[in-house]
């Protein structure tokens, strides 16, 4: 899976378009590619968070992004599903290609491309007027009639598949809110697998968790995997080597403008660094 | 800095303990005078009222219209139905606006010119003595149509309920996090339903407490409906015709010469302030849900 092949490489390295050897050749390595971004740039304002980012996530693994704070992680991930550009004056400039498609490109659906690219946040945001059970089938219930037996059936496959079902079952027309943090963060995933995304983006997913709680949502992204594309950022390093395949280095400079550092396979990263500044970061001299 | 200067002020010596305990006792004092000056006048009023009234509230008071002038017994049913036709229309006008234009200016016209008028106008209207709006509505419904009437009444009260409706609706919309929206959006949830199914129901008991408020608020309004409710001695089912409602009833009864209309205004004014009484339990009742609310 892990084997580098030119796809899995930063961009930024690879040969320009009309360089790449033959049109079959990087077609192939396509396939495997679930997404990938080319020359991103966020601003706030006239604020620049992250400048001219390119890198590509791989089908079916999981990719951590991680750095030390303010350096544009959480910015960068927000890109991938446009929800960037629901904060005011915040705008998003460069490519991000899914399915031969940028998402940015004029005429694209933010609402379209967010039923494929689903996302889990910081902190557990269960929906406060709904059951567990309308919270697992609120992405269908809100996008228009679903038969109520097709509904039972996607509540009970995407609890299931967050390890939830056996602890919630019972109690599946009572409030979210009476679940404990870990059991609220795994309806979430529920809820954001529920509507069977490609991409699934975890925003520190579990930094809000007790170790516990942390630990059965690590085995979760390790289980997920297999059907889902998952996109992470973490503050914490350990989590990033125990659940990733590939890492990637965000920091931010003097001004502050986060560039992407260093993108490598997660076993390569945490016992090779190629840059230094990887290395000091790894090896916590800073962050 | 010296180190004797920091001791002396840090210590506590018996003396400055017992004055400190003297400030506390003075000042808990003045706290909870203010705190009883509060509940004086209602316990005042709902005692009074019961007092002077209570000869008058029995079934007849429910059920009976108003006798001519000398006559005993006799009631304040059509005041009663005129107070609830009356409320029911500025409800059906006032909640839908107030609650539409205060999730407007919460969700779309953050930031634009058009909100920030419509904010700074309904703070303003909030503020305009309801006379005034009785007279506004008089010129706009009554005069043209040579007849005071239920409608002009209901419209008038609709008028005083929006601007309180719709800037509490904008602030506890307002306060519903931005993740749960975020939540909303991430799921491929348009932006309309988002707002509609979630933004909202988060903040239902906080817009619940909006309304039954504003509710209270113009059920006893009485300025308003002189210029456009006007009165009526008899059961009027025309909501085109001038209605009676308790709160009119009241200030007719209230100038009269008689003692039996005393007594009988005394009553409504039990009922009035009875009515206030239980739509603020009402309103405890909604900020206690099924679900946890956000707001």
């Amino acid at each position: 899976m892990v084997e580098p092949t030119a796809a899995l490489e930063p961009v930024h390295l690879r040969p320009k378009v009309a360089e790449r050897p033959a049109q079959g050749e990087a077609a192939a390595s396509q396939a495997n590619v679930a997404m990938s971004v080319e020359g991103l740039s966020a601003f706030y304002g006239k604020f620049k968070a992250i400048e001219d980012v390119s890198l590509s996530f791989d089908r079916q693994n999981v990719t951590a992004i991680i750095g030390p704070s303010g350096c544009g992680k959480s910015t960068l991930l927000r890109c991938l599903n446009r929800l960037h550009e629901i904060i005011p004056n915040a705008r998003a400039v460069g490519k991000v290609m899914m399915d031969g498609q940028n998402i940015y490109a004029p005429g694209m659906n933010a609402v379209l491309l967010r039923r494929k690219v689903g996302m889990v946040f910081q902190k557990p945001n269960p929906f406060p007027s709904m059951s567990i059970y309308d919270n697992a089938a609120s992405g269908l219930k809100l996008a228009g009639r679903v038969p109520k037996d097709h509904l039972d059936e996607v509540v009970e496959r995407s609890l299931r598949q967050a390890a939830l079902w056996n602890e919630v079952k019972d109690k599946l027309k009572q409030s979210a809110f009476n679940l404990s943090g870990g059991q609220q963060q795994r309806l979430c995933i529920a809820r954001a697998i529920a509507v069977q995304p490609e991409i699934v983006l975890m925003d520190e997913p579990a930094s809000a968790l007790d170790p516990i709680s942390t630990l059965k949502i690590e085995d979760l992204m390790v289980e997920l995997r297999k059907d889902y594309t998952i996109i992470i950022v973490t503050h914490n390093l350990q989590q990033a080597a125990r659940v990733s395949d590939r890492t990637a280095f965000l920091l931010g400079g003097e001004d502050r403008i986060g560039h992407l550092i260093e993108y490598a396979p997660t076993k390569e990263m945490f016992t090779n660094p190629k840059d230094d500044r990887t290395e000091q970061y790894i090896t916590g001299r800073f962050g | 800095m010296a180190t004797g200067v920091v001791r002396q002020y840090g210590q506590f010596t018996p003396k400055v303990m017992r004055r400190r305990r003297t400030v506390n006792v003075i000042m808990i004092g003045v706290f909870s005078v203010c705190a009883i000056v509060i509940l004086i006048p209602l316990v005042h009023i709902l005692m009074y009222s019961l007092i002077k009234g209570a000869s008058s509230l029995n079934v007849h008071f429910f059920t009976k219209p108003p006798q001519p002038p000398g006559q005993p017994g006799g009631g304040v049913a059509t005041a009663l139905v005129g107070s609830g036709i009356i409320l029911v229309m500025a409800s059906l006008i006032g909640i839908p606006t107030g609650i539409l234009a205060g999730v407007y200016m919460a969700e779309y016209g953050n930031r634009n010119a058009f909100a920030t008028t419509v904010r700074f106008v309904a703070d303003i209207l909030l503020g305009v003595p309801s006379i005034v709006i009785g007279v506004f509505i008089w010129t706009l419904l009554v005069r043209p149509f040579h007849s005071f009437s239920a409608i002009a009444g209901g419209v008038a009260l609709a008028v005083m309920m929006i601007p309180t409706i719709s800037r509490t609706t904008e602030e506890v919309v307002r306060l519903v996090p931005g993740t749960l929206r975020e939540a909303s959006l991430a799921l491929g949830i348009p932006y309309w339903k988002t707002v509609m199914r979630i933004t909202v129901p988060a903040a239902r008991s906080g817009i619940g407490t909006a309304v039954v408020l504003a509710f209270a608020r113009v059920g006893g309004e009485t300025a308003p409906l002189l210029f456009t409710a006007l009165g009526n001695n008899f059961f009027q089912k025309d909501i085109r015709r001038p209605i009676d409602a308790l709160p009119l009833r009241l200030f007719n009864y209230a100038i009269g010469p008689y003692d039996e209309w005393h007594r009988i205004a005394w009553a409504s004014a039990f009922i009035l302030v009875f009515f206030i009484l239980i739509l603020m339990v009402l309103i405890r009742r909604i900020a206690r849900g099924r679900f946890k609310n956000v707001v």
